[in-house]
């Protein structure tokens, strides 16, 4: 919880995307707040709506499915404002990295057009002042030799420079906040602690806003401050990352911390989450979660539980949440 | 002391790049991808071999070299103690059988217009496990082994979700009773909850069945909680092998440290010791002479640059391939 008023508030989102008549809830009823600085983990499994929330956040996803909700940027409602408006705040204010560092960029153009391109389109630096920046921003995510890479092509570049060049054309026009949707899950772990490295002292020295993606509890540990876990579609628990994964109240957050092997003793038997996560075609009428948990009652087969706060910046969706669960990390 | 069941011996492997327009003028050859430089390996009987690295280090070449998809340029490795790449032992069946691969992508190992059914009776009667008439029954059995529903042999792969179809995947590669199983990333398509599923399944399998598993996969958590031996494996060659819990607790190679030290803790307070390695893998087009590791070590020394380390065994620890092992482990 910052204290501070929050950069980004996200309120009752939702997004629907329609296929063949049915509905597809991608997003439901998430909300959450960003502070200045602050560095916020949205954290589930594959198809649990994250990458949609975050596409949502900056009007991506409007061309393909219905969003309802707020959200608010400095207090002003984006989510309703017309792409040409959206336009001056994409890029410049809120800009994204996203997961895949081979296809994000474009093979045809150089890495410095793509670069001066934001800045084009953002700033009004010359040529040359946009040039400058460009070698600039190369270098301070750590590629060497910048000026002379300027004018290569992105098959120049491996994996984990070309996610650099993307950090750095996100960055390149010093945006408050940066939505980075899983950045890291293409990447070696030693590159991964490379970049996350990187993140995170640029969110600290240009007092930058993040909201990380992710599915990878390690990465959320190690870089968050927050974190809200989601399952399909909702955030289910949201909390002060140290919180979260040490106590966590939601079954669905107590399974996944209990389903990584660490702590246990080698080989033995890992504690699973049974089932599958559901479709969204066939959405449970109660709580999404219920098929598949254990502490499950009559009520929870029938109504959705809301996100209540518990406790100070701390909310679980749960009608019976965990009480006294070893988090994995206790 | 146990008996191997297989024994890798130097094995290389290179893969010929095309000559570009700009090899031909400069009257070159084409560029060689040097994928798998000496590597050595004993798998004993029952046990799980981990096999860990950065992509693009050769774990997966490894892996395809066993179940002979690929054939090394130098060096053997002995089944039972016969060779087999050795002239006619590919005309030898019965090793495909006792060696079994399972792939990393589930929703492109199986053949998406044959049904469960199908997939796990064809391996049946291709090694004439079963008399005809029996195959039915056994591909229940199979279903039942890897906890899939009955009714699950009727059904398309796509009919699936991705951790069953891994265990299709299981059930395929078990069909023909294998000894041996190579284990290819099987989880790591998978999300987390699911990948413990899948996990448990085949640790239990493995102590039902006794079999030998070599485990391939870059998830180092993964890699400790199934393996009992685990050997780490840069830019083709093997810097370290060891028992699992002690190379886990106590890395002497100045890579398997830093390579540990990056998979990101669980404990927001633990920010692990701050080993980062700098730069990135080499390519493999283009490996550095001496020890290939000496480009990023922080340890590297001009012999380093000249003379490559072989691997050596350290006393309480696993085999090392450092020159400065002794004061690398000690430092640590």
């Amino acid at each position: 919880m910052s204290d501070t008023q929050p950069i980004l508030e996200v309120e009752n989102l939702c997004t629907t995307f329609t296929r063949g008549g049915v509905a597809l809830p991608a997003v439901r009823d998430v909300s959450f707040n960003v502070g200045k600085g602050e560095v916020l983990g949205l954290v589930g499994e594959s198809g649990s709506g994250k990458s949609v929330t975050l596409r949502s956040i900056l009007g991506l996803s409007r061309r393909y499915g219905d969003v309802t909700g707020s959200v608010k940027w400095m207090g002003q409602d984006i989510a309703q404002m017309p792409e040409r408006k959206l336009r001056h705040i994409r890029g410049r204010d809120i800009a994204m990295i996203f997961q895949e560092p081979m296809t994000s960029l474009n093979p045809l153009l150089t890495v410095g057009l793509q670069l001066t391109e934001t800045l084009k389109a953002h700033t009004d630096m010359g040529r040359a002042a946009r040039r400058d920046r460009a070698i600039e921003m190369l270098d301070h995510v750590g590629i060497p030799a910048a000026a002379s890479r300027l004018n290569e092509y992105p098959h120049q570049f491996s994996g984990g420079m070309r996610q650099r060049v993307m950090i750095a054309i996100a960055l390149a026009a010093s945006p408050k906040l940066l939505l980075a949707d899983e950045p890291t899950t293409a990447l070696d772990v030693t590159i991964q602690a490379q970049i996350l490295d990187l993140i995170l002292s640029l969110a600290d020295e240009l007092e930058m806003g993040v909201i990380l993606v992710t599915h990878d509890l390690g990465v959320v540990a190690q870089t968050c401050k927050r974190a809200a876990v989601m399952y399909a579609g909702r955030v289910v628990e949201q909390g002060d990352v140290r919180q979260v994964l040490r106590a966590p109240r939601h079954p669905y957050t107590v399974g996944l911390m209990r389903s990584v092997p660490q702590d246990v003793p080698p080989r033995s038997q890992l504690y699973t989450v049974p089932g599958t996560p559901p479709s969204l075609e066939a959405l449970p009428q109660g709580c999404a979660f219920a098929p598949r948990c254990q502490g499950r009652t009559e009520g929870c087969l029938v109504a959705r539980p809301p996100l209540e706060a518990i406790a100070q910046g701390r909310s679980v969706a749960c009608f019976n949440p965990v009480i006294d669960a070893q988090g994995a990390a206790a | 002391m146990t008996q191997p069941v297989m024994d890798i011996k130097d094995i290389e492997l290179e893969f010929q790049g095309s000559r570009t327009l700009i090899d031909f003028v400069k009257q070159r050859p084409g560029r060689v991808v040097r994928a798998l430089n000496g590597v050595s390996l004993q798998l004993n009987k029952g046990e799980t071999l981990g096999v860990v690295g950065e992509s693009g280090c050769g774990k997966s070449t490894l892996a395809r070299c066993i179940v002979r998809l690929y054939e090394p340029k130098r060096g053997s490795i002995h089944f039972d103690g016969k060779d087999i790449f050795a002239a006619g032992a590919k005309a030898d069946r019965s090793y495909n059988r006792r060696v079994q691969m399972m792939f990393q992508d589930p929703y492109s190992s199986l053949n998406p217009r044959m049904t469960t059914g199908q997939i796990l009776s064809e391996a049946l009667s291709v090694h004439k496990m079963r008399p005809e008439g029996e195959i039915a029954s056994r591909v229940a059995e199979l279903l039942d082994l890897v906890r899939l529903p009955q009714d699950a042999a009727g059904k398309l792969p796509h009919e699936f979700s991705g951790g069953q179809r891994q265990r299709i995947a299981i059930a395929r590669a078990l069909a023909v009773e294998p000894e041996v199983l190579i284990a290819d990333e099987l989880v790591s398509a998978l999300d987390v909850s699911v990948q413990a599923q899948v996990v448990n399944l085949l640790l239990e399998l493995q102590d039902r069945l006794n079999l030998t598993i070599l485990f391939v996969a870059h998830d180092l958590r993964l890699v400790r909680h199934v393996s009992n031996r685990v050997a780490v494996i840069y830019l083709g060659r093997i810097v370290e092998v060891g028992d699992s819990e002690t190379l886990f607790s106590n890395p002497s190679h100045p890579y398997s440290q830093a390579l540990l030290s990056a998979a990101p803790s669980l404990d927001p307070d633990d920010k692990g010791s701050a080993i980062r390695l700098q730069g990135e893998l080499p390519s493999p087009l283009n490996v550095p002479p001496g020890c290939p590791f000496h480009v990023r070590c922080r340890h590297a020394t001009d012999f380093c640059k000249i003379e490559v380390p072989e691997l050596r065994a350290l006393p309480g620890r696993g085999e090392v391939a450092c020159h400065h092992a002794e004061e690398v482990s000690e430092n640590a």
